[in-house]
């Protein structure tokens, strides 16, 4: 897909020149989108540290004096401050990635000996976009995915144990077995599914970062400015509901980032064969709200990009819409011949495996050495094969398992447990429902 | 439709009135089903499901059964065979072009009729639905697959509001001949959003005509009879049909075969209890019958193949024989076809039942994922061998339901 790089007329870019950089910033002029933001391309002297509570991954340390993408191809021997990431974040996104790789190559294992069933999707060349967006998240932050969502619920925080269990089926799983590969949902984390209908992940997510809003304004509760984060495909951003959200998302500015993973494929279908515009960033400014591209192999870009606009939410600024041009390594689903993709463009990507890219960088710049590398590979085996047995030895669950978790409220009446109705208790709108 | 069988159906007197009136003369002949057309405006439409009280398998002396089929190739001939015979029949839908079907249903189809009548679609079901309907009202036919019927709930509105509904509401006056068919119903290990059964929600609605057809005979009969009603049709596919092979004789191969839309199939005769079954559970339910024969219990097992226009007679007159009645399905049980059935039985049949009616469902929880769950959410031969069982040895009242 060509990388197009226009900029909409009507509206100032923030960047200086290089037209053949592969990002672009499309922020609309009105007013009250202008934003106080530092995008890529801008000469900015090293901010401050944010104060985000225990991590340090909301720092920049060094000055960018050139746009990010020729900063990373071009990859200068610079010395540390000057570089975009620290040592430490760079190694955790490293480690993240290689988790979500050997994950997912352990379950396409685990599938053909039988151990996993029905419908799996793996997201293999992906990676860099889920460990670029999600390792700036907090915990509180919400993350909406579709049924390629393995490897969103290992960065968010899910146990790779957890989600090993619940792929096998077992009552040990994130879901208790009942969820499956594809609707992975964790409380505790943050992950609000793993839906098997694309697009239906995203009102959901727009609706989590209606949440924050809802809390700051009317529950006046200052402290909440969480942010939601919905990723999907190509193929969703022709579906109405993307459409309907990004409208109301920018009307009542609500603080979410829409990720778009495109990998020029949903299924069999190529991306330009079912989209009018293919350019998907495009779709941002039409309803308000800034569209990026980015290239979805490097998950430097990615990550800058995606510090800026959550960022932005964060700020009450409201949404921004991100493409990140990516590209699945394996079929649809392990059930998909994966017949109809050109050799050739297989390989070209396979060339740009985003981890490979990202240890070239880390070596290359003296960020860790070899033996620190492969350290992290060896823990991240230990990891998975330990989740697998894990899974293994977790019982099934029990046959009484099987009607329990429809309702909260099981009595389904208003029924409280001492059998009276609820409503005629005196304490009934603070919630007594007990499970 | 339905006062027109409470007429027919309401008591011994009127039954053989209706059997005298449908042997006189006004039962369909297989040149009526083969047309096409609209049939005569002032024959009421009910008269074609035929009340027929002996439904025996065929006779030796009908033509060797020649040739098996999978259901997957029976529908690919039928789609194949219509899209041949009228070009103003085309298909539409995801994956049905370049990739040949998601579950190769389509297989072919493209290189055969080009990509101006096989149509892959972007993923808005609710936008093709759409365009499918409104092509409709012009004339064209057209078929719309759905990935599986659980993503047609994106376009249930176009189903329902703008393909149901509209010759109602324009007076007879716009035709919708429209087919909306795919997967329904559990498959394996595919969890709750993709196991869900359409059969009650379609069946509740009137202006649809809802199909399951079981074998790879009903699979092409009911679709060729489809795509040529003047009518929407919904046809609900099952994905683990889909490789079954079935014997198929030269009939079933011609391609001017039918099958009749609103007449159920007495798949097995017995005389002990009438089971009725859709789709999968037909299988199911024939296993159980030659269990249950091996212990003395015969059974007649009913394929329903129509949800809407259910087929009562048929149903009523299975249970007045035997005096007993099971319904099986894979979908929930409130509100679901097994309990329509126990309805119009009650209804029309009352008298006759030696038993309490028992319905088996599938369980009334969204599809878990786990395996063992999820045997356990669907009816199994075991479950209903025990139903089976349980209606023929016990006349008192049934105990509630857990």
């Amino acid at each position: 897909m060509a990388a197009s790089m226009v900029t909409c007329a009507a509206v100032p870019t923030l960047r200086s020149g290089a037209s053949r950089s592969t990002n672009s910033v499309v922020e609309s002029s009105a007013a009250k989108f202008a934003s106080k933001s530092s995008f890529l391309g801008l000469n900015v002297r090293a901010p401050t540290v944010v104060a985000a509570a225990s991590s340090s991954r909301h720092s920049v340390a060094g000055k960018v004096s050139a746009s990010a993408s020729e900063l990373v191809q071009a990859k200068p021997k610079s010395k540390a401050d000057d570089l975009l990431i620290t040592r430490d974040e760079v190694l955790d996104v490293y480690e993240d990635m290689v988790l979500g790789r050997s994950f997912e190559d352990m379950c396409a294992q685990m599938y053909y000996r039988g151990k996993m069933f029905g419908f799996v999707h793996l997201y293999n060349g992906q990676e860099a976009v889920s460990s670029g967006v999600i390792r700036l998240l907090k915990k509180e932050d919400f993350v909406t995915s579709t049924y390629r969502d393995h490897v969103h619920a290992l960065s968010k925080g899910v146990p790779a144990r957890l989600v090993m269990a619940e792929l096998f089926g077992k009552s040990t799983g994130c879901c208790r077995g009942q969820g499956g590969s594809m609707h992975m949902f964790s409380k505790e984390h943050g992950l609000l599914g793993g839906f098997a209908f694309i697009g239906e992940g995203i009102p959901v997510a727009t609706g989590a970062a209606f949440t924050t809003k809802y809390k700051r304004e009317v529950l006046k509760d200052d402290k909440a400015d969480a942010v939601s984060v919905a990723f999907f495909g190509d193929g969703t951003c022709n579906n109405g509901q993307f459409f309907e959200c990004l409208n109301m998302a920018a009307l009542w500015k609500l603080p979410i980032v829409f990720v778009v993973e495109n990998n020029l494929w949903a299924i069999g279908m190529s991306h330009v064969r079912a989209t009018s515009v293919p350019e998907i960033w495009k779709k941002g400014p039409a309803f308000g709200m800034p569209g990026v591209h980015v290239d979805g192999m490097d998950v430097l870009k990615v990550r800058e990009v995606a510090k800026e606009a959550i960022e932005r939410a964060r700020r009450g600024e409201g949404p921004t819409l991100i493409e990140c041009e990516t590209y699945r390594f394996r079929g649809h689903s392990l059930a998909d011949p994966d017949e109809l993709r050109n050799p050739a463009e297989k390989a070209h990507y396979a060339a740009r495996d985003p981890i490979s890219a990202l240890k070239k960088y880390i070596l290359e710049n003296d960020l860790a050495t070899e033996a620190e590398l492969k350290a992290i590979d060896k823990k991240i085996d230990d990891v998975v094969e330990d989740a697998v047995e894990f899974a293994d030895e977790s019982p099934l669950p029990v046959r009484s398992q099987l009607l329990e978790n429809v309702f909260a409220d099981p009595r389904g009446f208003g029924i409280g447990p001492d059998g009276k109705y609820r409503c005629e208790d005196p304490g009934f709108t603070a919630g007594t429902a007990q499970v | 439709m339905l006062g027109a069988i409470r007429r027919r159906v309401g008591g011994p007197q009127s039954l053989l009135n209706t059997v005298l009136k449908c042997k006189s003369g006004l039962e369909p002949t297989a040149a009526a089903w083969t047309s096409g057309g609209r049939r005569n405006a002032s024959e009421p439409q009910i008269l074609s499901t035929c009340f027929r009280p002996d439904f025996a398998p065929p006779a030796a002396s009908s033509p060797p059964r020649s040739g098996t089929m999978t259901v997957r190739d029976a529908l690919n001939s039928a789609i194949d065979e219509e899209m041949a015979a009228d070009s103003k029949v085309f298909i539409i839908g995801e994956e049905v072009g370049e990739y040949q079907g998601a579950y190769k249903v389509t297989k072919g189809l493209l290189q055969k009729f080009g990509p101006d009548r096989v149509l892959d679609t972007p993923i808005t079901e609710a936008g093709f639905t759409g365009i499918g309907v409104g092509s409709a009202f012009y004339g064209l036919k057209p078929i719309v697959e759905f990935m599986t019927f659980n993503f047609a709930m994106q376009a249930i509105d176009h189903i329902i509001n703008s393909a149901a509904k509209t010759h109602y509401m324009s007076g007879g006056k716009i035709e919708v001949p429209i087919v909306f068919r795919g997967p329904n119903g559990a498959a394996a290990g595919v969890a709750a959003q993709h196991s869900q059964c359409f059969a009650a929600w379609y069946g509740a609605c009137p202006g649809l005509k809802v199909l399951a057809p079981y074998n790879a005979e009903d699979a092409r009969g009911l679709l060729k009879a489809a795509i040529r009603d003047p009518d929407p049709v919904v046809f609900l596919e099952n994905e683990l049909m889909y490789g079954e092979t079935f014997t198929v004789s030269d009939e079933v191969l011609d391609p001017s075969f039918t099958l009749p839309i609103g007449k159920a199939k007495v798949e097995r005769q017995g005389t002990d209890l009438t089971m009725t079954a859709f789709s999968k559970m037909v299988g199911t339910c024939l296993k159980a019958a030659e269990e249950l024969a091996k212990e003395g219990i015969s059974v007649e097992v009913i394929n329903l193949r129509s949800i809407r226009p259910l087929d009562r007679a048929t149903i009523n007159a299975s249970v007045r024989k035997t005096s007993r009645l099971l319904t099986v399905e894979e979908g929930w049980p409130q509100h679901g076809v097994g309990a329509e059935i126990c309805a119009s039985v009650v209804e029309q049949s009352f008298e006759y039942l030696d038993a309490p009616i028992e319905r088996i469902c599938g369980a009334d929880v969204p599809m878990p994922y786990a395996a063992n769950l999820e045997r356990l959410a669907v009816p199994q031969l075991e479950d209903i061998i025990r139903a089976a069982k349980r209606v023929c040895y016990r006349s008192t009242q049934q105990r509630a339901a857990a």
